[in-house]
Protein backbone atom coordinates (compact mmCIF):
# COMPACT_ATOMS: atom_id res chain seq x y z
CA UNK A 1 0.00 0.00 0.00
CA UNK A 2 2.76 2.42 1.02
CA UNK A 3 6.37 2.26 -0.02
CA UNK A 4 9.05 4.60 1.29
CA UNK A 5 11.86 4.10 -1.20
CA UNK A 6 15.35 5.31 -0.18
CA UNK A 7 14.08 8.55 1.29
CA UNK A 8 16.68 11.15 2.27
CA UNK A 9 16.04 14.66 3.49
CA UNK A 10 18.58 17.41 4.05
CA UNK A 11 17.97 20.70 5.87
CA UNK A 12 20.77 23.21 5.19
CA UNK A 13 23.20 20.38 4.50
CA UNK A 14 22.20 18.48 7.64
CA UNK A 15 20.83 15.00 6.99
CA UNK A 16 17.45 14.47 8.75
CA UNK A 17 16.55 11.24 6.94
CA UNK A 18 19.10 8.91 5.39
CA UNK A 19 17.99 6.31 2.87
CA UNK A 20 14.80 5.22 4.63
CA UNK A 21 13.15 2.24 2.95
CA UNK A 22 10.15 0.25 4.17
CA UNK A 23 6.74 -0.91 3.04
CA UNK A 24 3.38 -0.75 4.78
CA UNK A 25 0.67 -3.30 4.02
CA UNK A 26 -3.06 -2.49 4.04
CA UNK A 27 -4.68 -2.71 7.54
CA UNK A 28 -1.26 -2.77 9.17
CA UNK A 29 -0.55 -0.93 12.46
CA UNK A 30 2.98 0.47 12.55
CA UNK A 31 4.68 2.39 15.31
CA UNK A 32 7.64 4.63 14.53
CA UNK A 33 9.82 5.14 17.58
CA UNK A 34 13.01 7.01 18.24
CA UNK A 35 14.53 9.87 20.19
CA UNK A 36 13.56 13.46 19.45
CA UNK A 37 15.18 14.50 16.17
CA UNK A 38 15.41 10.91 14.93
CA UNK A 39 13.26 11.81 11.90
CA UNK A 40 9.84 10.38 12.83
CA UNK A 41 7.83 13.55 12.21
CA UNK A 42 9.81 14.41 9.06
CA UNK A 43 8.90 10.99 7.70
CA UNK A 44 5.20 11.60 8.37
CA UNK A 45 5.45 15.04 6.76
CA UNK A 46 6.74 13.29 3.63
CA UNK A 47 3.61 11.18 3.59
CA UNK A 48 1.38 14.23 3.98
CA UNK A 49 3.43 16.03 1.30
CA UNK A 50 4.10 18.84 3.74
CA UNK A 51 7.78 18.15 3.01
CA UNK A 52 9.43 16.85 -0.13
CA UNK A 53 12.37 14.40 -0.01
CA UNK A 54 15.81 15.51 -1.18
CA UNK A 55 16.19 12.02 -2.63
CA UNK A 56 13.92 9.00 -2.99
CA UNK A 57 10.19 8.55 -3.45
CA UNK A 58 7.06 7.81 -1.45
CA UNK A 59 4.64 5.56 -3.33
CA UNK A 60 0.99 5.23 -2.44
CA UNK A 61 -0.56 2.39 -4.45
CA UNK A 62 2.21 2.72 -7.08
CA UNK A 63 1.83 6.52 -7.39
CA UNK A 64 4.69 8.77 -6.37
CA UNK A 65 2.79 11.22 -4.16
CA UNK A 66 5.28 14.03 -4.65
CA UNK A 67 4.53 14.15 -8.36
CA UNK A 68 0.78 14.65 -7.86
CA UNK A 69 -0.94 17.73 -9.25
CA UNK A 70 -2.57 20.15 -6.81
CA UNK A 71 -6.02 18.67 -7.50
CA UNK A 72 -4.82 15.07 -7.10
CA UNK A 73 -2.93 16.06 -3.97
CA UNK A 74 -6.19 17.29 -2.39
CA UNK A 75 -7.87 13.99 -3.28
CA UNK A 76 -4.90 12.07 -1.90
CA UNK A 77 -4.96 14.01 1.36
CA UNK A 78 -8.61 13.12 1.80
CA UNK A 79 -7.53 9.46 1.88
CA UNK A 80 -5.25 10.17 4.83
CA UNK A 81 -6.41 11.14 8.27
CA UNK A 82 -3.93 12.94 10.51
CA UNK A 83 -3.77 13.42 14.27
CA UNK A 84 -1.13 15.58 15.93
CA UNK A 85 0.24 16.05 19.44
CA UNK A 86 -1.09 19.64 19.49
CA UNK A 87 -4.55 18.53 18.20
CA UNK A 88 -4.71 21.31 15.54
CA UNK A 89 -8.42 21.87 16.07
CA UNK A 90 -10.11 25.02 14.75
CA UNK A 91 -10.53 26.95 17.98
CA UNK A 92 -13.59 28.95 17.00
CA UNK A 93 -15.58 25.88 15.99
CA UNK A 94 -17.40 23.31 18.07
CA UNK A 95 -16.45 19.62 18.11
CA UNK A 96 -19.24 19.00 15.60
CA UNK A 97 -18.07 21.80 13.29
CA UNK A 98 -14.43 20.71 13.44
CA UNK A 99 -15.41 17.29 12.18
CA UNK A 100 -18.01 18.63 9.75
CA UNK A 101 -15.34 20.85 8.20
CA UNK A 102 -13.30 17.84 7.06
CA UNK A 103 -16.45 16.46 5.41
CA UNK A 104 -17.31 19.82 3.82
CA UNK A 105 -13.80 19.95 2.36
CA UNK A 106 -14.45 16.55 0.81
CA UNK A 107 -17.65 17.87 -0.79
CA UNK A 108 -20.09 15.90 1.37
CA UNK A 109 -23.70 17.09 1.67
CA UNK A 110 -25.34 18.55 4.78
CA UNK A 111 -27.40 15.37 5.21
CA UNK A 112 -24.31 13.17 5.13
CA UNK A 113 -22.57 15.47 7.58
CA UNK A 114 -25.57 15.50 9.95
CA UNK A 115 -25.62 11.70 9.98
CA UNK A 116 -21.87 10.91 10.05
CA UNK A 117 -20.49 13.48 12.51
CA UNK A 118 -22.46 12.28 15.57
CA UNK A 119 -21.50 8.72 14.63
CA UNK A 120 -17.78 9.64 14.50
CA UNK A 121 -18.06 11.34 17.89
CA UNK A 122 -19.81 8.28 19.35
CA UNK A 123 -16.93 6.16 18.08
CA UNK A 124 -14.48 8.19 20.19
CA UNK A 125 -16.88 8.26 23.18
CA UNK A 126 -17.64 11.98 22.89
CA UNK A 127 -21.32 11.87 21.97
CA UNK A 128 -22.14 14.20 24.89
CA UNK A 129 -19.61 16.92 23.91
CA UNK A 130 -20.83 17.51 20.39
CA UNK A 131 -21.43 21.29 20.77
CA UNK A 132 -18.43 22.05 22.99
CA UNK A 133 -15.67 24.34 21.75
CA UNK A 134 -12.03 23.12 22.06
CA UNK A 135 -11.38 25.37 25.09
CA UNK A 136 -14.23 23.57 26.88
CA UNK A 137 -12.59 20.16 26.39
CA UNK A 138 -9.76 18.37 28.23
CA UNK A 139 -6.57 17.35 26.40
CA UNK A 140 -7.79 13.79 25.97
CA UNK A 141 -11.16 14.98 24.68
CA UNK A 142 -9.51 17.34 22.19
CA UNK A 143 -7.40 14.47 20.90
CA UNK A 144 -10.50 12.33 20.51
CA UNK A 145 -12.18 15.10 18.49
CA UNK A 146 -9.04 15.24 16.33
CA UNK A 147 -9.24 11.46 15.81
CA UNK A 148 -12.95 11.69 14.94
CA UNK A 149 -12.11 14.40 12.40
CA UNK A 150 -9.32 12.25 10.96
CA UNK A 151 -11.51 9.18 10.45
CA UNK A 152 -14.83 10.76 9.45
CA UNK A 153 -14.04 10.57 5.72
CA UNK A 154 -13.09 6.90 6.17
CA UNK A 155 -9.42 7.33 5.18
CA UNK A 156 -7.22 4.45 4.03
CA UNK A 157 -4.45 5.55 6.38
CA UNK A 158 -4.50 7.24 9.78
CA UNK A 159 -1.32 9.05 10.79
CA UNK A 160 -0.95 9.77 14.49
CA UNK A 161 2.05 11.94 15.34
CA UNK A 162 2.70 11.65 19.10
CA UNK A 163 -1.05 11.68 19.83
CA UNK A 164 -0.49 10.84 23.50
CA UNK A 165 2.43 13.21 24.05
CA UNK A 166 0.35 15.67 26.09
CA UNK A 167 -1.91 13.18 27.84
CA UNK A 168 -2.01 11.50 31.24
CA UNK A 169 -1.81 7.66 31.45
CA UNK A 170 -5.60 7.18 31.58
CA UNK A 171 -6.21 9.31 28.49
CA UNK A 172 -3.19 7.72 26.77
CA UNK A 173 -4.73 4.28 27.32
CA UNK A 174 -8.09 5.49 25.96
CA UNK A 175 -6.51 6.96 22.82
CA UNK A 176 -4.52 3.79 22.14
CA UNK A 177 -7.68 1.72 22.48
CA UNK A 178 -9.46 3.99 20.02
CA UNK A 179 -6.58 3.70 17.52
CA UNK A 180 -6.67 -0.10 17.86
CA UNK A 181 -10.43 -0.07 17.27
CA UNK A 182 -9.96 2.05 14.13
CA UNK A 183 -7.28 -0.35 12.89
CA UNK A 184 -9.57 -3.32 13.57
CA UNK A 185 -12.20 -1.63 11.40
CA UNK A 186 -9.75 -1.76 8.46
CA UNK A 187 -7.76 1.49 8.51
CA UNK A 188 -3.97 1.39 8.28
CA UNK A 189 -2.48 3.23 11.27
CA UNK A 190 0.98 4.80 11.47
CA UNK A 191 1.81 5.99 14.96
CA UNK A 192 4.86 7.85 16.23
CA UNK A 193 5.49 7.78 19.96
CA UNK A 194 8.08 7.91 22.73
CA UNK A 195 5.88 5.96 25.08
CA UNK A 196 7.20 2.46 25.79
CA UNK A 197 3.96 1.53 27.55
CA UNK A 198 1.98 2.31 24.43
CA UNK A 199 4.22 0.15 22.25
CA UNK A 200 4.13 -2.74 24.72
CA UNK A 201 0.36 -2.65 24.96
CA UNK A 202 -0.04 -2.68 21.16
CA UNK A 203 2.16 -5.67 20.32
CA UNK A 204 2.32 -4.56 16.67
CA UNK A 205 5.18 -3.84 14.20
CA UNK A 206 7.71 -1.27 15.46
CA UNK A 207 10.22 0.64 13.29
CA UNK A 208 12.99 2.28 15.27
CA UNK A 209 14.75 5.36 13.86
CA UNK A 210 18.07 6.78 14.97
CA UNK A 211 19.81 9.80 13.39
CA UNK A 212 17.53 9.56 10.35
CA UNK A 213 18.15 5.86 9.71
CA UNK A 214 16.13 2.73 10.39
CA UNK A 215 18.03 0.74 13.01
CA UNK A 216 15.36 -1.88 13.73
CA UNK A 217 12.15 -3.11 12.08
CA UNK A 218 10.56 -5.49 14.56
CA UNK A 219 7.33 -7.31 13.75
CA UNK A 220 7.07 -8.47 17.38
CA UNK A 221 6.49 -4.96 18.74
CA UNK A 222 9.47 -4.44 21.02
CA UNK A 223 10.64 -0.99 22.02
CA UNK A 224 14.41 -1.08 22.36
CA UNK A 225 16.37 2.17 22.42
CA UNK B 1 -21.47 19.10 -5.50
CA UNK B 2 -20.93 22.56 -7.02
CA UNK B 3 -24.00 24.04 -5.30
CA UNK B 4 -23.23 22.22 -2.04
CA UNK B 5 -19.76 23.75 -2.09
CA UNK B 6 -21.17 27.17 -2.97
CA UNK B 7 -23.61 27.01 -0.07
CA UNK B 8 -20.83 25.93 2.32
CA UNK B 9 -18.51 28.69 1.06
CA UNK B 10 -21.14 31.41 1.60
CA UNK B 11 -22.14 30.02 4.97
CA UNK B 12 -18.50 29.75 6.10
CA UNK B 13 -17.74 33.28 4.86
CA UNK B 14 -20.68 34.64 6.82
CA UNK B 15 -19.56 32.64 9.86
CA UNK B 16 -16.04 34.11 9.67
CA UNK B 17 -17.57 37.55 9.59
CA UNK B 18 -19.97 37.00 12.49
CA UNK B 19 -17.73 34.90 14.73
CA UNK B 20 -14.78 37.29 14.63
CA UNK B 21 -17.08 40.11 15.72
CA UNK B 22 -14.50 42.55 17.06
CA UNK B 23 -11.97 41.87 14.30
CA UNK B 24 -14.72 42.25 11.67
CA UNK B 25 -15.78 45.54 13.24
CA UNK B 26 -12.18 46.80 13.07
CA UNK B 27 -11.90 45.76 9.43
CA UNK B 28 -15.18 47.48 8.58
CA UNK B 29 -14.02 50.66 10.33
CA UNK B 30 -10.65 50.69 8.52
CA UNK B 31 -12.40 50.03 5.22
CA UNK B 32 -14.83 52.84 6.06
CA UNK B 33 -11.93 55.25 6.53
CA UNK B 34 -10.53 54.11 3.18
CA UNK B 35 -13.84 54.52 1.36
CA UNK B 36 -14.52 57.82 3.11
CA UNK B 37 -11.18 59.12 1.80
CA UNK B 38 -12.06 58.00 -1.73
CA UNK B 39 -15.50 59.68 -1.45
CA UNK B 40 -13.98 62.86 0.02
CA UNK B 41 -11.49 63.03 -2.85
CA UNK B 42 -14.39 62.68 -5.32
CA UNK B 43 -16.17 65.58 -3.62
CA UNK B 44 -13.00 67.68 -3.66
CA UNK B 45 -12.50 67.02 -7.36
CA UNK B 46 -16.11 68.06 -8.00
CA UNK B 47 -15.58 71.27 -6.02
CA UNK B 48 -12.32 71.93 -7.86
CA UNK B 49 -14.05 71.38 -11.21
CA UNK B 50 -16.87 73.72 -10.23
CA UNK B 51 -14.39 76.40 -9.12
CA UNK B 52 -12.34 76.07 -12.31
CA UNK B 53 -15.50 76.21 -14.43
CA UNK B 54 -16.57 79.34 -12.55
CA UNK B 55 -13.19 81.03 -13.12
CA UNK B 56 -13.22 80.00 -16.78
CA UNK B 57 -16.71 81.40 -17.24
CA UNK B 58 -15.56 84.76 -15.93
CA UNK B 59 -13.09 85.25 -18.77
CA UNK B 60 -13.95 85.56 -22.42
CA UNK B 61 -12.58 86.90 -25.64
CA UNK B 62 -14.34 90.09 -26.70
CA UNK B 63 -14.66 91.12 -30.34
CA UNK B 64 -15.49 94.84 -30.67
CA UNK B 65 -17.02 96.17 -33.87
CA UNK B 66 -16.75 99.62 -35.41
CA UNK B 67 -19.69 101.86 -34.58
CA UNK B 68 -21.09 101.81 -38.11
CA UNK B 69 -20.91 98.01 -38.50
CA UNK B 70 -24.12 96.65 -40.04
CA UNK B 71 -26.01 94.14 -37.87
CA UNK B 72 -26.20 91.46 -40.59
CA UNK B 73 -22.41 91.60 -40.84
CA UNK B 74 -22.03 91.20 -37.05
CA UNK B 75 -24.47 88.27 -37.08
CA UNK B 76 -22.51 86.67 -39.91
CA UNK B 77 -19.28 86.88 -37.82
CA UNK B 78 -21.22 85.48 -34.82
CA UNK B 79 -22.48 82.57 -36.88
CA UNK B 80 -18.96 81.84 -38.22
CA UNK B 81 -17.57 81.88 -34.67
CA UNK B 82 -20.27 79.52 -33.39
CA UNK B 83 -19.22 76.98 -35.99
CA UNK B 84 -15.69 76.76 -34.51
CA UNK B 85 -15.21 73.53 -32.50
CA UNK B 86 -13.37 75.42 -29.72
CA UNK B 87 -16.28 77.80 -29.07
CA UNK B 88 -18.88 76.94 -26.46
CA UNK B 89 -21.00 80.09 -26.84
CA UNK B 90 -21.13 83.61 -28.29
CA UNK B 91 -23.11 86.44 -26.71
CA UNK B 92 -24.05 89.40 -28.92
CA UNK B 93 -24.34 92.80 -27.25
CA UNK B 94 -25.87 95.48 -29.47
CA UNK B 95 -24.63 99.09 -29.42
CA UNK B 96 -27.80 100.12 -27.55
CA UNK B 97 -27.38 97.48 -24.88
CA UNK B 98 -23.69 98.31 -24.54
CA UNK B 99 -24.60 101.95 -23.93
CA UNK B 100 -27.32 100.96 -21.47
CA UNK B 101 -24.87 98.81 -19.55
CA UNK B 102 -22.22 101.56 -19.65
CA UNK B 103 -24.69 104.10 -18.23
CA UNK B 104 -25.77 101.65 -15.54
CA UNK B 105 -22.14 100.96 -14.58
CA UNK B 106 -21.36 104.67 -14.29
CA UNK B 107 -24.60 105.75 -12.76
CA UNK B 108 -22.91 107.71 -9.94
CA UNK B 109 -20.35 109.40 -12.21
CA UNK B 110 -22.04 112.56 -13.44
CA UNK B 111 -18.95 113.68 -15.38
CA UNK B 112 -19.02 110.63 -17.64
CA UNK B 113 -22.78 110.78 -18.07
CA UNK B 114 -22.54 114.47 -19.00
CA UNK B 115 -19.79 113.70 -21.51
CA UNK B 116 -22.01 111.03 -23.10
CA UNK B 117 -24.86 113.53 -23.37
CA UNK B 118 -22.45 116.08 -24.94
CA UNK B 119 -21.44 113.61 -27.65
CA UNK B 120 -25.13 113.00 -28.40
CA UNK B 121 -24.47 109.91 -30.53
CA UNK B 122 -23.73 106.40 -29.13
CA UNK B 123 -19.90 106.15 -29.18
CA UNK B 124 -19.88 102.42 -28.33
CA UNK B 125 -19.71 99.66 -30.88
CA UNK B 126 -21.47 96.28 -30.67
CA UNK B 127 -19.49 93.39 -29.14
CA UNK B 128 -19.38 89.62 -29.30
CA UNK B 129 -18.30 87.81 -26.10
CA UNK B 130 -16.80 84.49 -27.08
CA UNK B 131 -16.59 81.65 -24.54
CA UNK B 132 -14.10 78.88 -25.28
CA UNK B 133 -14.72 75.28 -24.22
CA UNK B 134 -11.30 75.30 -22.58
CA UNK B 135 -9.23 78.26 -21.42
CA UNK B 136 -6.27 77.06 -23.53
CA UNK B 137 -8.28 77.53 -26.73
CA UNK B 138 -8.60 81.34 -26.75
CA UNK B 139 -5.43 81.75 -28.76
CA UNK B 140 -6.68 79.56 -31.58
CA UNK B 141 -10.01 81.43 -31.55
CA UNK B 142 -8.12 84.74 -31.81
CA UNK B 143 -6.22 83.37 -34.83
CA UNK B 144 -9.60 83.06 -36.54
CA UNK B 145 -9.44 86.81 -37.12
CA UNK B 146 -5.84 86.89 -38.37
CA UNK B 147 -5.63 83.77 -40.61
CA UNK B 148 -9.25 83.70 -41.58
CA UNK B 149 -10.54 82.36 -44.82
CA UNK B 150 -14.13 81.92 -43.64
CA UNK B 151 -14.84 85.64 -43.50
CA UNK B 152 -14.63 88.09 -46.38
CA UNK B 153 -12.38 91.14 -46.17
CA UNK B 154 -15.52 93.24 -45.98
CA UNK B 155 -16.67 91.40 -42.90
CA UNK B 156 -13.22 91.53 -41.29
CA UNK B 157 -13.09 95.26 -41.86
CA UNK B 158 -16.03 95.83 -39.47
CA UNK B 159 -14.03 94.26 -36.61
CA UNK B 160 -12.49 97.09 -34.60
CA UNK B 161 -10.38 95.01 -32.22
CA UNK B 162 -10.03 91.58 -30.56
CA UNK B 163 -8.85 91.77 -26.96
CA UNK B 164 -6.78 88.58 -27.01
CA UNK B 165 -3.34 90.19 -27.11
CA UNK B 166 -4.27 92.46 -24.13
CA UNK B 167 -5.36 89.46 -22.07
CA UNK B 168 -2.88 86.94 -23.48
CA UNK B 169 -0.86 86.67 -20.25
CA UNK B 170 -4.03 86.22 -18.19
CA UNK B 171 -5.28 83.54 -20.57
CA UNK B 172 -1.95 81.70 -20.50
CA UNK B 173 -1.65 81.85 -16.72
CA UNK B 174 -5.21 80.71 -16.25
CA UNK B 175 -4.72 77.89 -18.71
CA UNK B 176 -1.60 76.73 -16.84
CA UNK B 177 -3.37 77.07 -13.49
CA UNK B 178 -6.36 75.04 -14.65
CA UNK B 179 -4.16 72.36 -16.16
CA UNK B 180 -1.94 72.16 -13.04
CA UNK B 181 -4.95 72.14 -10.69
CA UNK B 182 -6.53 69.28 -12.60
CA UNK B 183 -3.27 67.30 -12.67
CA UNK B 184 -2.71 67.93 -8.98
CA UNK B 185 -6.26 66.87 -8.16
CA UNK B 186 -5.92 63.62 -10.10
CA UNK B 187 -2.45 62.92 -8.64
CA UNK B 188 -3.64 63.49 -5.07
CA UNK B 189 -6.67 61.28 -5.73
CA UNK B 190 -4.51 58.47 -7.09
CA UNK B 191 -2.02 58.72 -4.20
CA UNK B 192 -4.77 58.83 -1.56
CA UNK B 193 -6.58 55.98 -3.28
CA UNK B 194 -3.44 53.80 -3.33
CA UNK B 195 -2.60 54.60 0.32
CA UNK B 196 -6.16 53.84 1.38
CA UNK B 197 -6.16 50.56 -0.51
CA UNK B 198 -2.82 49.57 1.06
CA UNK B 199 -4.19 50.26 4.55
CA UNK B 200 -7.28 48.15 3.80
CA UNK B 201 -5.12 45.40 2.32
CA UNK B 202 -2.84 45.29 5.37
CA UNK B 203 -5.79 45.18 7.76
CA UNK B 204 -7.30 42.21 5.96
CA UNK B 205 -3.87 40.60 5.73
CA UNK B 206 -3.54 40.84 9.51
CA UNK B 207 -6.97 39.27 9.97
CA UNK B 208 -6.01 36.40 7.69
CA UNK B 209 -2.65 36.05 9.45
CA UNK B 210 -4.63 35.24 12.61
CA UNK B 211 -6.26 32.39 10.67
CA UNK B 212 -3.04 30.95 9.21
CA UNK B 213 -3.10 27.87 11.46
CA UNK B 214 -6.70 27.28 10.51
CA UNK B 215 -5.78 27.50 6.82
CA UNK B 216 -2.97 24.97 7.36
CA UNK B 217 -5.44 22.56 8.99
CA UNK B 218 -7.88 23.06 6.12
CA UNK B 219 -5.20 22.12 3.62
CA UNK B 220 -4.21 19.05 5.63
CA UNK B 221 -7.77 17.69 5.56
CA UNK B 222 -7.72 18.00 1.78
CA UNK B 223 -9.54 21.29 1.23
CA UNK B 224 -8.85 22.75 -2.21
CA UNK B 225 -7.32 26.21 -2.54
CA UNK B 226 -10.65 27.55 -3.80
CA UNK B 227 -12.48 26.00 -0.87
CA UNK B 228 -10.06 27.59 1.62
CA UNK B 229 -9.86 30.95 -0.10
CA UNK B 230 -13.48 31.59 -1.07
CA UNK B 231 -14.96 32.07 2.44
CA UNK B 232 -12.22 34.63 3.20
CA UNK B 233 -13.01 36.44 -0.05
CA UNK B 234 -16.74 36.40 0.86
CA UNK B 235 -15.97 37.82 4.26
CA UNK B 236 -13.66 40.45 2.67
CA UNK B 237 -16.48 41.46 0.32
CA UNK B 238 -18.79 41.77 3.34
CA UNK B 239 -16.27 44.10 5.05
CA UNK B 240 -16.18 46.24 1.91
CA UNK B 241 -19.93 46.35 1.28
CA UNK B 242 -20.88 47.10 4.89
CA UNK B 243 -18.23 49.84 5.04
CA UNK B 244 -19.54 51.24 1.73
CA UNK B 245 -23.14 51.29 3.05
CA UNK B 246 -21.94 53.04 6.21
CA UNK B 247 -19.93 55.67 4.29
CA UNK B 248 -22.70 56.33 1.75
CA UNK B 249 -25.15 56.89 4.62
CA UNK B 250 -22.66 59.08 6.48
CA UNK B 251 -22.26 61.36 3.45
CA UNK B 252 -25.93 62.45 3.68
CA UNK B 253 -25.64 64.32 7.01
CA UNK B 254 -22.12 65.55 6.18
CA UNK B 255 -23.08 67.06 2.80
CA UNK B 256 -26.28 68.45 4.39
CA UNK B 257 -24.15 70.18 7.02
CA UNK B 258 -21.69 71.51 4.41
CA UNK B 259 -24.28 72.56 1.84
CA UNK B 260 -24.44 76.29 2.75
CA UNK B 261 -20.68 76.65 3.16
CA UNK B 262 -19.93 75.04 -0.21
CA UNK B 263 -22.67 77.01 -1.92
CA UNK B 264 -21.14 80.22 -0.59
CA UNK B 265 -17.47 79.46 -1.26
CA UNK B 266 -17.58 77.25 -4.33
CA UNK B 267 -19.53 79.16 -6.92
CA UNK B 268 -23.00 78.13 -5.87
CA UNK B 269 -22.29 74.41 -5.67
CA UNK B 270 -24.62 72.84 -3.12
CA UNK B 271 -22.80 69.70 -1.99
CA UNK B 272 -25.96 68.01 -0.65
CA UNK B 273 -27.80 68.55 -3.94
CA UNK B 274 -24.72 67.38 -5.85
CA UNK B 275 -24.55 64.17 -3.74
CA UNK B 276 -28.25 63.46 -4.24
CA UNK B 277 -28.06 64.09 -7.98
CA UNK B 278 -24.98 61.91 -8.41
CA UNK B 279 -25.83 59.30 -5.76
CA UNK B 280 -25.67 56.35 -8.16
CA UNK B 281 -22.20 57.39 -9.35
CA UNK B 282 -21.09 57.53 -5.71
CA UNK B 283 -22.77 54.18 -5.06
CA UNK B 284 -20.80 52.67 -7.95
CA UNK B 285 -17.53 54.33 -6.87
CA UNK B 286 -17.70 53.62 -3.12
CA UNK B 287 -19.52 50.28 -3.38
CA UNK B 288 -17.26 49.11 -6.22
CA UNK B 289 -14.10 50.20 -4.40
CA UNK B 290 -15.25 48.44 -1.21
CA UNK B 291 -16.09 45.26 -3.06
CA UNK B 292 -12.87 45.18 -5.06
CA UNK B 293 -10.66 46.16 -2.09
CA UNK B 294 -12.26 43.52 0.17
CA UNK B 295 -12.20 40.73 -2.39
CA UNK B 296 -8.75 41.45 -3.82
CA UNK B 297 -7.10 41.98 -0.42
CA UNK B 298 -8.50 38.69 0.89
CA UNK B 299 -7.59 36.82 -2.27
CA UNK B 300 -3.98 38.01 -2.19
CA UNK B 301 -3.57 37.64 1.58
CA UNK B 302 -4.81 34.02 1.68
CA UNK B 303 -2.61 33.02 -1.24
CA UNK B 304 0.49 33.27 0.93
CA UNK B 305 -0.80 30.64 3.36
CA UNK B 306 -2.01 28.15 0.78
CA UNK B 307 1.44 26.78 0.06
CA UNK B 308 1.21 23.75 2.40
Amino acid sequence: MLHFDRISKKYNGCLALDGITFKVAPREFISLVGHSGAGKTTLLKMLLAEEYPTEGNVFFEDTDIHTLSSRDMNNFRRRIGAVFQDYRLLLNRTAYENIAFAMEAAGRTDDEIASDVPHALELVDLGDKIWNFPHELSGGEKQRVAIARAIVNQPDILIADEPTGNLDPVNTYDIVQILKRINDLGTTVILTTHNKGVIDSLGKRVITLEHGKIVRDDPEGRYIL
Amino acid sequence: MFFTNLKIIFRTGLNYFLRNGFVSLSAVLIMSVTLFSIGAVAFMLALLDASIAEIESKIDLTVSFVTNAPEDGILEVKSALEKLPEVSGVIYTTREKALEAFRARNQGDTLILQALDEIGDNPLGATLSVQAKDSSQYESIAKFFTNNTALSAERLSIVDRVNFEDNKIVFERLSKFVSSAKQLGVSISVILGVISMLIAFNTIRLIIYISKDEIAVMRLVGATSRFVRSPFVISGILYGLIAAAFVLTLFFPITWWLRDATEQFFSGMNLFRYYNTNFFEFLALIGGSGLIAGALSSYLAVRKYLKV
